[in-house]
């Protein structure tokens, strides 16, 4: 992965006050990819791929991309060309809306709604959905050509996406199939987390940073 | 479905791994990061680490040890011993762990368990307690299983998940070291009582133990083991294949091979 000439790092990893970044960043590295820590969001704007964390609230995380200026540098990179992968929340956060603890709208990059687990599964299950689980592909992705059908990765999380079938490249079944993985153009989402998958996390982080995307 | 998870469990002293560790094919057998990409590579679902470090000067040692293992390993870490307030979350989490187990901290502080929860949420704060028998009544023990605190391990465990304790590991003093298997009434008792991931610990000898575990308390999340797993009694690799076989479902390793 060399050739992108102006930028040292190939993928800004968006720092927005919410987030595990060190884990992450960190397994850029173990893979030979450069990720870089973006605070401003002019640099974010100009990154050839973004990665959009996120753990906690859903409300809290989308006033803080908000108020940061990340959300309009996302959707500036996006028109670049640029491709961007959500994680966990980062994940949720691409939707239109969020009904934890409200109403609150996403950046609406991929048409659905995300809602609490607990109306989705059946109520002896356990939640948050929390551990290791399989991928069931759904269609085929560029996400996934590093690794194969069955391969488990880890989850945890109390709420999934869900009225998003168009976009939906990979489910884990818990009672019901919940929305693992998605992919709309250029933008791709995780629900699980891939930098603590293992060698199978790694595989898809790797995965992304080979996909389509003009360097900006 | 999710997976049983298989965790080793790793005591750091001034920043190394004690107990004899002993694989032929580790250069640096006391260094927790090797340890911990030795047992990732092995198959371990989790890593947990445990800083049995008294002094200010161990502790750092201890959080540089985690940032390179946390630059290693891609796989969930928890770490406990030490955390006695919300700066030790913060200092843990900051250098790649993904939950904090309190056990001890929390009987001096009923209240930090759930302050934790509601500031790093419910899935980050592992509720740690070591359980023995007293006149028939499994009774919570602190400062390492040296002091009875008179506590009702039941009602303990069960106040402090609704607290907001994610994930509870229990230990059982009484089969501890012993290895003649997991404590199978007490894990039945606390599974009866919480909905939240119960993690055994405490008794494993062999991989029929796992197998009875698993097979026996259905609810049962994790089993929990250190010396077994650093003597080499217990392979991971071979423990997760019987397991598999028995019908536990079980998370294999990327089958494609070779590296990334």
């Amino acid at each position: 992965m060399s050739g992108w000439g102006i930028m040292p790092e190939n993928i800004a990893i968006i720092d927005y006050g919410v987030g595990n970044l060190f884990s992450l960043q960190s397994s850029f590295a173990a893979i030979g990819e450069r990720a870089a820590v973006v605070r401003d969001p002019a640099e974010a704007a100009r990154a050839a791929r973004l990665l959009l964390p996120g753990v906690g609230a859903f409300g809290d995380a989308a006033a803080r991309l908000r108020s940061s200026g990340m959300d309009r540098a996302i959707l500036e990179a996006l028109d670049r060309g640029a491709a961007l992968l959500g994680v966990c929340l980062g994940m949720q956060l691409l939707f239109d809306e969020s009904l934890e603890y409200g109403r609150h709208a996403g950046l609406g990059l991929i048409p659905g709604t995300v809602r609490p687990i607990a109306e989705l599964i059946p109520p002896e299950l356990k939640i948050p959905h929390i551990g290791w689980n399989a991928l069931r592909f759904r269609r085929e992705s560029p996400l996934f050509r590093r690794i194969r059908e069955g391969d488990h990765v880890y989850f945890v999380h109390s709420y999934a996406a869900v009225d998003c079938d168009e976009s939906v490249i990979a489910t884990a079944d818990y009672g019901a199939p919940l929305t693992a993985a998605v992919q709309w153009g250029r933008v791709y989402g995780c629900q699980f987390h891939p930098e603590k998958s293992g060698d199978v996390g790694l595989r898809i982080l790797k995965a992304f940073c080979e996909t389509e995307a003009r360097p900006c | 479905m999710i997976t049983k998870r298989i965790i080793p469990c790793l005591d750091v002293r001034n920043g190394r791994v004690v107990k004899g560790v002993n694989f032929t094919d580790l250069r640096d057998v006391s260094s927790p990061a090797e340890l911990g990409a030795y047992y990732s590579a092995a198959g371990a679902d989790e890593l947990v680490f445990y800083d049995i470090t008294a002094s200010a000067e161990g502790r750092k040692l201890f959080t540089e040890a985690l940032t390179e293992v946390a630059r290693r390993v891609f796989i969930p870490l928890t770490v406990g011993g030490g955390i006695n307030g919300l700066a030790d979350f913060e200092r843990v989490l900051g250098c790649g762990a993904d939950k904090v187990s309190v056990n001890s901290g929390a009987i001096r502080d009923p209240a930090l368990v759930g302050e934790a929860a509601k500031r790093y949420g419910d899935q980050c704060v592992v509720l740690s307690v070591d359980v023995k028998r007293v006149d028939g009544v499994f009774r919570v023990f602190a400062r390492g299983g040296r002091e009875d605190t008179g506590l009702e391990a039941l009602s303990w465990v069960r106040r402090c998940v609704d607290a907001g304790a994610g994930e509870v590991v229990v230990n059982s003093i009484d089969t501890d070291g012993v290895k003649g298997g997991f404590d199978l009434e007490l894990l039945s008792a606390v599974c009866q009582r919480v909905r939240v991931p119960v993690i055994a610990s405490g008794g494993a000898g062999s991989i029929a133990d796992f197998v009875s575990l698993f097979e026996t308390i259905p609810d049962i999340d994790a089993g929990l083991a250190a010396s077994i797993f650093h003597f080499g009694e217990v392979k991971i690799s071979e423990l997760k294949r019987v397991l598999a076989a028995h019908g536990i479902p079980m998370r294999q390793l990327h089958s494609g091979g070779g590296q990334v």
